[in-house]
């Protein structure tokens, strides 16, 4: 299941790339409505992305990141058709990723 | 019959020396940042702490420079857009920093080559407080805040 949706947009020299992911970014202190029970602590810790292997941005993220986070950011020295992979890692060590093409 | 041991067992140590030399030079272990997952710096209390957890400091110069896009009434803050833009060269990291939340750092983004000095993400804020943006490049550290009103909170239940 694909949790990420990714662009990256080459205007110029400048590439922009915006990513959704889908996370329920739990902070650990909020409680189930129906049991009373505290929701533990649940979010992504991690997000890397590189262009062609090589890392352009790595964001570090605490749990006060909102629930299916949005993420941009721009860099040069992209040319179109070059990969993009982006990577998350959470707290529970489950992950994902994917890639795209400059465009 | 002893020596011939004594050289195979010499071969192998120096064969397993040679693979640990590589792990601790970073060869064989692309991803040593996840490791690094500052999480004294998300637990702090206070900005200053998260910073100094962070960074190793939190001595930080006023910049105009930069500049925050927030809403100045956030309805929810659950869901509350905020971007950062840095016009510094040479930054290697931006933080957003949410003053008055229990835990004030929200994210940390290392910029990599040829990064633009500019994020956007959404954060969580509990009540109106200042939004920092803490940016660092060629060693030093720029700051620049923006109130944001919280009329409904995002971090409790």
């Amino acid at each position: 299941m694909a949790t990420i949706k990714i662009r990256a947009k080459l205007q110029g020299d400048e590439t922009t790339v915006k990513a959704l992911i889908q996370h329920p970014m739990d902070t650990g202190q909020v409680k189930d409505k129906k049991t009373g029970k505290l929701i533990p602590a649940h979010f992504i810790q991690e997000v890397n992305c590189a262009l062609n292997g090589n890392n352009v941005m790595t964001a570090l993220w605490g749990p006060a990141v909102s629930k299916n986070p949005y993420l941009s950011f721009k860099f040069k020295g992209a040319k179109a058709g070059d990969t993009l992979k982006l990577s998350w890692v959470d707290n529970k060590g489950e992950s994902d990723s994917i890639e795209t093409q400059v465009s | 019959m002893i020596n011939m041991k004594r050289r195979t067992f010499l071969k192998g140590s120096v064969a397993a020396g040679a693979v640990g030399a590589a792990v601790s030079a970073g060869l064989l272990t692309p991803r040593v940042v996840l490791a690094a997952w500052p999480s004294a710096a998300f637990e702090a209390k206070s900005v200053d702490s998260a910073l100094d957890a962070l960074m190793g400091s939190h001595a930080m110069e006023n910049s105009d420079k930069i500049s925050i896009r927030a809403p100045d009434i956030a309805e929810n803050g659950a869901v509350v857009p905020v971007s950062v833009t840095a016009p510094m060269s040479g930054i290697d990291t931006i933080s957003i920093i949410a003053e008055k939340n229990a835990a004030p750092l929200t994210a940390a983004f290392k910029l990599g080559k040829g990064a633009e000095g500019y994020v956007s993400t959404r954060i969580k804020m509990g009540k109106t407080s200042n939004v920092i943006a803490v940016v660092k490049a060629g060693g030093k550290m720029y700051s620049a805040s923006k109130e944001v009103k919280v009329t409904i909170g995002g971090c409790g239940g």
